[in-house]
């Protein structure tokens, strides 16, 4: 009984951890499970096992279109937010210049903005320009979400760079561009990497500031919402669970490869 | 010459985005904040004529939603802290070569859509799920009490949805905390508790300032969860924005409100940066 209550003590930290998961995990498990549910229209009560959701995803109309429609504003979004984002965090890493400070201000302002409010600001800036909501100007509002966290991110990886390594580059008659493209490059890219995975997963997680400009576009979350009221079909919980793994896979070969290069 | 134009090379494209985007349309709001009707025009068309009345009328129409969402987003960050704090010390401090897969595993529910599992929890805690009928036998909670379409609901809604931007930073401050200085605080006759409070506590505070805000600002705004969780005693002032945009065609009230929330947070985050005194975050 001693034992028990010290192991218990010992490892009540652990134990603990183990709970939090499970309460993190409940309904991502709910979701996989209902995804094989024989449940014709809405997927709200238990009706019996079946593939047939997970052999024909695309069988409830529009999920597939939303979703590809998700994927390409997610690629878009990453694709100009990581560019323009990482070209910023350079500027604020490694140059001392006048307005630096205001820079900064101007990054963390729309990570302090509710999301709502931005959705909101700029569905009114298009309206004013007779731009109609959809998808271009989705992908704008994405970019401008995802942009502030792509230069945190990155920010973060230069700061913590040995200046000593680019010095060793100079020492050895690297000029400026060969020790940027051979030395620092290299060493931010697992930094570049990391905020364009944060980058996707924030656009194509998206709801609030997607509905207010995509117009009648769908993407996979507003697919979602829309269809909750009248029951989601399974086909979007194969969708989510297939998601999850596939960000899971891709997260863990990406651990496997930075590994690998660290031992060799 | 080039050593200075380098930076600023590098800046204007995404300054220049960020003024077109995002300054452009919030001075934008602020005009339209202040707009009425055109008299006898149709729904929708308005005119600048500077009522700053709007900013009253709108507050008073919606002081409610305006507490409730400053209410119930103190509160899912209050407990989001609660719980996520532990966690991140356990995978900091007991996860050894296990830390990096367990932070994957706290941002992996993201990959699974928000919104999905916002309605999973909505059928897990609803009347067909199993966990009502379940207390409910053991005599837990009374035939009438339902889970959803609840503030609790709602509440526990932003909780869940917002605890892995808790973890994520209290996990990163907590981690470059130097075991030894605990060793020592043990050393010196400190109780866990006292060295939890002397020393683990101080310095993980960066980690928990900015938990904090990432939990609190987007929770403020959110209308996500009270419109899947909640009920129409549970509205949001996200809530409202959204119908005024959507549903009434009402711009000048939605810019109203939309200015009003982003001052508000400003405020607040101001105020409790200085106050937690971790002002090189901003």
């Amino acid at each position: 009984m001693k034992q028990i209550s010290r192991w218990f003590q010992r490892n009540l930290i652990r134990v603990y951890a183990v709970f939090a998961f499970t309460y993190l995990f409940i309904p991502v498990a709910y979701t996989f499970a209902f995804s094989f549910n024989d449940s014709g229209k809405s997927n709200l009560v238990w009706k019996g096992f079946t593939l047939s959701n997970w052999q024909n995803p695309c069988g409830a109309p529009e999920v597939c279109t939303a979703l590809g429609n998700s994927i390409k504003i997610g690629f878009l979004a990453t694709l100009f937010s990581t560019i323009l984002g990482t070209m910023i965090a350079f500027a604020l890493g490694r140059h001392k210049f006048k307005g630096r400070s205001t820079t900064n201000l101007l990054i963390f302002l729309p990570m302090a903005t509710p999301e709502i409010v931005l959705g909101a600001s700029l569905l009114s800036l298009f309206l004013v320009f007779q731009i109609n909501p959809g998808f271009w100007p989705t992908v704008i509002a994405h970019v401008l979400f995802c942009m502030s966290f792509v230069v945190v991110t990155v920010k973060a990886r230069i700061a913590s760079l040995d200046p000593r390594l680019e010095q060793a580059a100079m020492d050895l008659y690297a000029n400026e561009r060969e020790t940027f493209r051979r030395v620092t490059l290299p060493l931010v890219a697992p930094g570049i990497a990391a905020a364009a995975l944060l980058a996707f997963s924030l656009s194509f997680d998206d709801f609030i500031i997607t509905n207010f400009n995509s117009g009648t576009m769908t993407t996979f979350p507003k697919f979602v919402y829309t269809s909750a009221a009248r029951g989601i079909p399974a086909q979007a919980n194969v969708i989510g669970s297939a998601m999850f793994f596939l960000a899971l896979a891709i997260v863990i070969i990406g651990q496997f490869v930075g590994r690998k290069r660290k031992v060799s | 010459m080039k050593k200075i134009s380098t930076p600023y090379l590098l800046l204007i494209p995404g300054m220049g985005f960020l003024f077109t985007f995002f300054l452009l349309p919030l001075i934008n709001l602020a005009q339209t904040s202040t707009q009425t009707p055109v008299g006898g025009g149709d729904t929708g068309q308005y005119e600048q004529t500077l009522r700053f009345a709007n900013y009253i009328d709108a507050f008073v129409e919606n002081k409610e939603q305006f507490g409730r969402s400053f209410l119930y987003a103190t509160i899912a960050t209050i407990l989001a802290l609660a719980i996520a704090y532990p966690l991140a010390y356990a995978i900091a401090f007991k996860g050894g070569k296990y830390k990096n897969i367990m932070l994957v595993l706290v941002v992996a529910p993201f990959f699974t859509s928000f919104l999905l599992r916002t309605i999973a929890w909505k059928q897990i805690l609803g009347e067909e799920g199993f966990v009502v009928p379940t207390l409910r036998t053991f005599g837990i909670i009374s035939e009438s009490t339902t889970l959803t379409s609840s503030a609790f609901a709602v509440v526990a809604g932003m909780t869940y949805n917002f605890l892995p931007f808790m973890t994520l930073p209290l996990y990163a401050s907590i981690d470059r905390i130097d075991p030894r200085t605990l060793e020592a605080s043990g050393d010196l006759y400190a109780n866990g508790f006292t060295t939890f409070r002397k020393v683990t506590l101080p310095l993980s505070m960066p980690g928990v300032v900015a938990g904090t805000l990432l939990t609190f600002i987007p929770a403020a705004g959110d209308y996500v969860n009270a419109a899947i969780l909640g009920s129409p005693q549970t509205k949001m002032l996200g809530n409202v924005i959204e119908s005024r945009y959507f549903k009434i065609v009402d711009y000048p009230t939605a810019a109203v409100l939309s200015f009003t929330l982003m001052a508000a947070i400003l405020i607040l985050v101001t105020v409790y940066v200085r106050k937690a005194g971790t002002e090189e975050l901003v």
